[in-house]
């Protein structure tokens, strides 16, 4: 696109302008922009129209998730016992560690920018699959979550039904199969990559098998975070494994109690008419369908709780396409002082996911 | 010549501001959990939705680059947060308006029992 009438580059050093659409700079760095679209006068004019783009995404993005928010709220004002009841089945020290291993990820994302910004190649794709391991590890202690809910039975409406003790399902082999499909895919590339003498593609199969294996890490934090509660609180090592169970103990007898209850009302419907209801008998009854009630209602809220987490744990899994694609890029050498716009949408995205769990985890976990 | 570049076109964030933002946002989030421990009652929604809003201020404002970048894009996004509370007060205000007129159910299947 250079044109012949463009003065050298260094001939006329562009004048520090705030607007994005000077003609000035048009033209003139053309010659040594390969990324430059030719209907951009600028790159800053091409960087701010992409900004602005993103932003627009990003503001649909808050829309449609403000739905979700304002079913929680709606929820929260008809049935603050439902948050109450609910309280008792979420470990905040999981949602807290969830949160740090985030903020941290949002952390190494914002200084990626810095170092594309700065031409820092080598730093930009360490950054960058740091980024990615802590999504990777967000997940796995996500993945320990719904699974342990899953042998508790602590799942949506109607399928909400807790459990004293919880059973041994392979709920979390099942959900880290992906994982593990991951790390061996992963590896292979990376194998073949070094074979053929493919530096690029090593390394890129190489940052997303340090990725693949950064969830077997989150699992493992996932599993050891209560381990550590327990010993904060003052158990002994040999009181940890069972640690998990007393907490929970508490809480899920009093929920098999309501099912016990749940069922007596049944019964007493069944025969309904037959049984001339001795008062007390009728307060059972009354008291009964009041736990049904509640039941109904906090397996409502852990409808809530799903479809929120699991819409947010798919954004995760978007971000981390799109900064796998970055990484390729990164590694390619595309990103430096003069072209980094992907690199910071991306980033805005993933600040924004962070920003979405900022709430998630105060409303889900702590207020009850 | 090539960093004085990249200054151009959008600010750069100096490793000092991101670390000192992480660590606030750690401690906020350290707080948080604390306060929860407290059980505070009605106040607890109240405090813990204002450190929310404290971090994620100061992630849209230093780890977005906002408080650098064109006014306009912060605008747009001050904009949707005022419509998020338009759609959540209207709904919650008509919500509170029907309520008292609701008909409790008392068929056990409809109650899901």
């Amino acid at each position: 696109m250079s044109t012949t009438t463009a003065p050298p580059p260094e001939a006329a050093p562009p004048e520090h302008s705030g607007g994005g659409n000077d003609d000035h700079g048009h033209g003139h760095d053309h010659g040594h922009d390969p990324f430059l679209a030719h209907h951009f006068g600028s790159a800053k004019q091409q960087f701010d129209a992409g900004k602005f783009g993103m932003w627009l995404f990003l503001v649909t993005e808050i829309l449609f998730f403000s739905g979700l928010f304002c079913a929680y709220a709606v929820y929260r004002s008809t049935h603050p016992e439902a948050f109450a009841n609910a309280d008792q089945y979420l470990d905040p020290m999981l949602g807290a560690a969830n949160t740090a291993v985030l903020i941290f990820s949002s952390l190494t994302m914002a200084w990626a920018v810095r170092a594309a910004q700065l031409g820092q190649q080598q730093l930009l794709v360490r950054l960058l699959t740091i980024t990615l391991s802590c999504a990777s590890i967000f997940l796995g202690v996500k993945a320990v979550e719904y699974s342990h809910k899953w042998d508790l039975g602590i799942l949506w409406s109607s399928m909400f039904n807790p459990q004293l003790h919880a059973h041994h399902s392979p709920a979390l082999l099942v959900m880290s199969i992906p994982a593990m499909l991951a790390v061996v895919a992963t590896a292979i590339l990376f194998g073949l990559g070094k074979s053929k003498q493919k530096p690029v593609q090593a390394k890129f199969w190489g940052c997303l098998l340090i990725t693949s294996l950064s969830y077997f890490g989150g699992v493992g934090l996932g599993l050891t975070v209560p381990v550590i509660e327990g010993m904060i609180t003052g158990e002994t090592a040999v009181e940890v494994a069972e640690h998990a169970a007393a907490t929970e103990h508490a809480a899920v007898e009093h929920a098999a109690a309501e099912n016990a209850a749940v069922k007596h009302a049944a019964d007493h419907t069944a025969d309904g008419a037959a049984t001339t209801a001795a008062t007390a008998g009728s307060v059972e009854a009354a008291a009964a369908e009041q736990v049904a009630i509640d039941m109904t209602y906090t397996g409502i809220f852990f409808s809530i709780y799903f479809v929120m987490t699991g819409l947010h744990g798919i954004h995760i899994l978007a971000g981390m396409g799109v900064i796998a694609w970055l990484l390729y890029r990164s590694l390619l050498g595309h990103f430096g002082p003069r072209y980094f716009g992907p690199v910071d949408f991306v980033g805005l995205y993933w600040h924004l996911v962070d920003l979405i769990w900022i709430y998630l985890f105060p409303l889900l976990y702590l207020i009850g | 010549m090539d960093s004085h570049d990249s200054h151009e076109i959008a600010h750069v964030m100096p490793l000092k501001v991101l670390f000192s933002i992480f660590g606030l946002l750690i401690f906020f989030t350290i707080l948080t959990v604390a306060i929860a421990q407290l059980h505070l009652g009605r106040w607890e929604i109240i405090i813990s939705m204002l450190i929310a809003t404290t971090k994620a201020s100061l992630v849209a404002i230093y780890f977005m680059h906002l408080r650098y970048d064109n006014p306009f894009n912060a605008m747009v996004f001050v904009f949707s947060l005022v419509f998020v509370a338009l759609f959540l007060g209207f709904t919650l205000v008509d919500v509170e308006q029907y309520q008292p007129d609701l008909i409790p159910v008392q068929d056990p299947i409809a109650t899901g029992s």
